[in-house]
């Protein structure tokens, strides 16, 4: 019989072996649970309730602290948006820190969802003369405006067609979120994003232990690995329960307002109804949810 | 579709499990080691909000200076005095900063000559502290309106749900009400300076 040396063949037997060499070495199961866990989206409710438990326990192994990670779906006749009063941002830089410390973010190598831009007055909104870098005694600094940028929650969101796996998806109150445990790296999603909302780990994400905030989503704050892709989501742990995000209650001068699109009744509605509204690149037809307005 | 699509890229992923089980040799030993309960306190939500139910809107407390308030403590045993005057002996700090049309303003137009307790309207209504906005939005009606729908100023509580105000006053100090310039928190790293 004429020995079988096909690539099929070979490729079949070293998963075979694999699985053996696994299951004589006794390891724990649950990381190749994990390992092998399918796109969070097609995966049950039974599933996914299984997986974050898995989660929590993990972090508890490892940060020594309780955790509740949810995996609370959107809501119900919910479209969330943003409104952002450029006439009232004073550039102070509170909203950064407040969502790094609510989101889990890198603290070394530093990962910042939210980016203040410092632009002139007399040249308008110009990204090409924008610094993110400003750093005078006081804020705001004469002559200048304001503009904070982070993830858009694009209607149609570029990030979202260019990803050759289908880790980050938008879901159904807007909100476009990234699957961690799906995502490889490679990111043309930061490559097609025009707002720079999306960050990379290119290290391992450090967070001090005592500083994690321990309420988490399974797409939102819980802590990212190396070489995953990573951005704003509106603090899905706090809105999907109703709270509002982290940077909307810090905000020194209430200059951050969020809400549900379809109330009529909403913060966000009465702006987009009666104030001056401006998304950033609208020329690009991304549809952000994110609106700029003047509350003066 | 959407569905094969996900499944189908399954399969590479048997593969890759060898490169994994060399990576780490499964080991958990590293997870495992910082395992001591640290006792975790989040003072942040533990923060009591004192709110006042009475008023129409649900707002946070009036910040008043520690101490002053019930303004009658002193003043009820005073004789007023309706001259309009710099105050020298007592609150001559307000009157230090105060810069709200100071040319044509004084204390009595918004704090009652009788009862010191409370703020007095245009039309000479009194009016509890906790209404304060009422008094401001005298003058400044279109703040007053995009205030009471959560466009001017700041909400705290639930997007869907009860919400509280900061009253005016809690970020415009009533006797100077231009908001003071704040200290930035730091710049992000430069690029070029990330290792």
């Amino acid at each position: 019989m004429k020995k079988d040396n096909s690539r099929r063949s070979f490729l079949k037997n070293i998963s075979l072996a694999t699985f053996s060499a696994l299951a004589l070495s006794g390891c724990d199961m649950k990381a190749v649970d994990e390992f092998l866990q399918d796109n969070f989206r097609i995966l049950t409710k039974e599933e996914k309730d299984v997986i974050v438990k898995n989660l929590e326990v993990k972090y508890k192994e490892k940060y020594g602290k309780e955790f509740h990670v949810s995996d609370k779906p959107a809501m119900d006749g919910v479209s969330f948006g943003y409104a952002l009063d450029l006439s009232r941002c004073v550039g102070c830089r509170r909203c950064v820190y407040a969502c790094v410390k609510e989101n889990n973010q890198s603290r070394d190598p530093q990962i910042q969802w939210i980016q203040v831009l410092q632009m002139e007055k007399e040249k308008g909104i110009d990204f090409a003369h924008s610094t993110i870098h400003y750093n005078p005694e006081t804020v705001p600094e004469p002559g200048h405006f304001y503009v904070p940028v982070q993830c858009q929650q694009c209607e149609n969101p570029p990030c979202v067609k260019v990803c050759p796996v289908k880790a980050t998806w938008k879901e159904e109150d807007g909100i476009v979120v990234v699957d961690y445990n799906w995502c490889i790296g490679c990111r043309y999603c930061m490559a097609a994003c025009p707002y720079g909302a999306r960050h990379f780990n290119w290290g391992e994400p450090n967070i001090p232990k005592e500083e994690l905030n321990t309420e988490m989503h399974y797409l939102g704050n819980r802590p990212r690995m190396k070489g995953v892709v990573e951005k704003c989501t509106f603090c899905i742990q706090r809105t999907r329960e109703g709270k509002y995000p982290a940077c909307v209650e810090i905000c020194p001068v209430g200059a951050r307002k969020f809400g549900n699109l379809l109330d009529p009744n909403s913060e966000v509605r009465y702006i987009l109804k009666n104030k001056r509204v401006l998304v950033l690149k609208q020329e690009l037809n991304t549809q952000p949810k994110f609106y700029y307005f003047f509350g003066v | 579709m959407k569905n094969d699509f996900l499944k189908k890229s399954k399969i590479p992923v048997f593969l890759m499990v060898l490169a994994v089980v060399m990576n780490n040799g499964c080991s958990n030993s590293e997870s495992r080691s910082g395992n001591n309960l640290e006792e975790l306190t989040n003072d942040a939500s533990a923060e009591i909000r004192n709110t006042v139910q009475t008023s129409e809107i649900a707002v946070e407390q009036p910040p008043f200076t520690e101490g002053i308030f019930p303004c009658n403590d002193c003043h009820s045993e005073m004789v007023p005095n309706p001259v309009r005057r710099e105050l020298v002996d007592m609150h001559d700090d307000i009157s230090a900063i105060f810069d709200h049309d100071s040319e044509n303003r004084w204390c009595l137009d918004c704090h009652d000559m009788n009862n010191r307790d409370s703020l007095k309207l245009a039309s000479g209504k009194l009016l509890d502290f906790k209404e304060s906005y009422k008094l401001c939005g005298q003058c400044h009606g279109e703040k007053l309106r995009d205030w009471k729908v959560g466009v001017h100023g700041k909400r705290t509580g639930e997007w869907n749900g009860k919400k509280e105000y900061l009253l005016c006053v809690h970020c415009h100090n009533p006797h100077s009400p231009r908001f003071k310039p704040l200290t930035p928190e730091p710049p992000p790293v430069r690029q070029e300076d990330i290792n």
